[in-house]
């Protein structure tokens, strides 16, 4: 990770340098070594600080829409950003600019290598905690706590979502860093494992489960701040005149349709990049709704890739005249 | 000592019915002097693409027992190609309201035509009796909403 880094900031500073770009948005630590925050970087900024680790696991493309198109007339015209994209990143780079949200002109876009992002959940799981500094070196992770150092295989740290990797090549960029990464040893589980799972219950006992997730939610509005997909320029959930907007839950009703109704809005448009479950702070699999959607879209209207390119239509805002009926959903599932 | 009466339960049904095929459907089972239930509360909508998948979860939310969609046949919008999309969107939100544990039979798309005000009848009749069965629709009520 250390000569990658190396890599890119020479790639960087080489950007910056000829004017390709003016600016970047790369990655600072956190208040801890594991909570790695995107930042902008300038051409005069020091890069001391800047981090590309197994923590850089945010998704910047959302970032883009902000820096891309920012709202304010009085602003001087900015030059193009530098985004630093990791191959899964680059369908919701797609994404958004098939939605009109970025403005692709602005952008340079590094496609840069992932061998999968790291949980440190998953550290705190094998019970190591007090974690002052995290090194990886190859396949090992070097962890350094307040009660000695640990060593621990990096495949054992990866994050959920990176073990149901879209693979290592890049669908959007303008550069790569490394034009020819090879692909990692990734574990093949099947995205859609848990989902059947979760189908093959009966309704009382999803419904129980769903209820068991979803009374955990905080109303924190972390997955919709980080969703790429969630870019409306007003949210139905930010309507000052409900009287519950950004008011944490009232009661049952809210946690399921906050959720249902957020998942429906993605619905066609997610990437299954998986950032809801990452950022939140509950842990609710939030990723299974989404899953859903994309499952059922792909068996009864083809399978589809949100993200693949810039063009085709989704499969909420296309049609055949064959299509299913909503019947159908009486004879699916488990539960019959 | 009072004793308190059990009323019966009778369901709320909320019936989203397009302007042009459905509404007139319900229209000529008046005419006919069809029966059908009187708790089907009828929402006219320009087209069945007209309703929102969130129109559906809001009438749970204000205390519908079942929710049922009516449009014209596919191939008979009278705008072309809305029902194409509106029956996507119901497939898809149905299939998550079960995914979630909500009964399926709560829901429902039937497509009638302006000429089919028997079918009309027959089909709220038989929902309205599925909602009975079915019971009070406590997985997504929202009790602010409740008298």
């Amino acid at each position: 990770m250390r000569e990658i880094r190396e890599l890119l900031v020479n790639k960087i500073k080489e950007l910056l340098d000829n004017g390709t770009v003016d600016r970047v948005i790369g990655w600072k630590a956190g208040e801890f070594c594991y909570d790695v925050t995107p930042a902008i970087f300038t051409k005069d900024d020091s890069f001391d600080d800047f981090l590309f680790n197994g923590f850089c696991g945010a998704n910047q493309s959302k970032y883009l829409i902000e820096e891309t198109k920012a709202p304010g007339r009085d602003e001087p015209e900015k030059g193009k950003i530098l985004v630093l994209l990791k191959p899964c990143d680059s369908y919701s780079f797609n994404q958004l600019i098939k939605e009109h949200r970025i403005d692709r002109e602005k952008v340079y876009a590094l496609g840069v290598p992932s061998k999968g992002m790291l949980d440190v959940n998953k550290l705190r799981n094998m019970g190591i905690n007090g974690i002052l500094g995290i090194e990886e070196d190859g396949d090992m992770v070097k962890v350094k706590t307040l009660y000695g150092d640990k060593e621990v295989a990096r495949k054992d740290l990866i994050l959920d979502r990176c073990r149901c990797c879209k693979g290592s090549k890049h669908v959007a960029y303008d550069e790569l860093l490394i034009p020819e990464a090879e692909e990692w040893e990734k574990d093949t589980t099947d995205r859609f494992a848990e989902v059947e799972k979760l189908e093959q219950m009966s309704a009382e006992e999803r419904f129980d489960f769903w209820r068991s997730q979803l009374s955990k939610c905080i109303r924190c509005n972390a997955c919709r701040n980080v969703c790429p997909a969630c870019s409306c320029r007003t949210c139905v959930f930010d309507n000052a005149n409900s009287g519950v907007a950004a008011k944490v839950n009232a009661d049952d009703f809210e946690e399921n349709m906050f959720h249902i109704i957020r998942a429906w809005h993605v619905a066609g448009r997610c990437t299954d990049c998986g950032e809801c479950s990452r950022v939140c702070p509950q842990n609710i699999p939030l990723h299974l709704l989404n899953r859903k959607f994309i499952k059922d879209m792909n068996e009864l209207y083809g399978d589809f890739q949100a993200g693949d390119d810039t063009e085709t239509k989704g499969p909420l805002t296309a049609f055949t005249k064959t299509d299913a009926e909503p019947s159908i959903v009486y004879s699916r599932g488990g539960d019959k | 000592m009072q004793v308190e009466e059990k009323k019966e339960f009778t369901p709320l049904i909320v019936a989203f019915c397009c302007n042009w095929c459905s509404y007139a459907g319900a229209d000529l089972a008046g005419s006919n002097r069809l029966n059908y239930p009187a708790n089907v509360k009828i929402i006219r909508v320009p087209c069945s693409c007209r309703v929102n998948p969130l129109f559906i979860l809001r009438a749970f939310q204000r205390g519908a027992d079942g929710v049922i969609m009516c449009g014209c046949h596919p191939g008979d919008c009278h705008y072309t190609t809305g029902n194409y999309y509106a029956r996507r969107r119901m497939t898809t939100l149905f299939s998550m309201l079960d995914y979630l544990g909500i009964e399926k039979e709560r829901t429902r798309v039937e497509w009638v035509s302006a000429a089919e005000g028997v079918k009309f009848a027959a089909t709220m009749k038989d929902f309205a009796e599925t909602i009975q069965k079915l019971g009070e629709n406590r997985k997504l009520r929202d009790l602010r909403c409740e008298k």
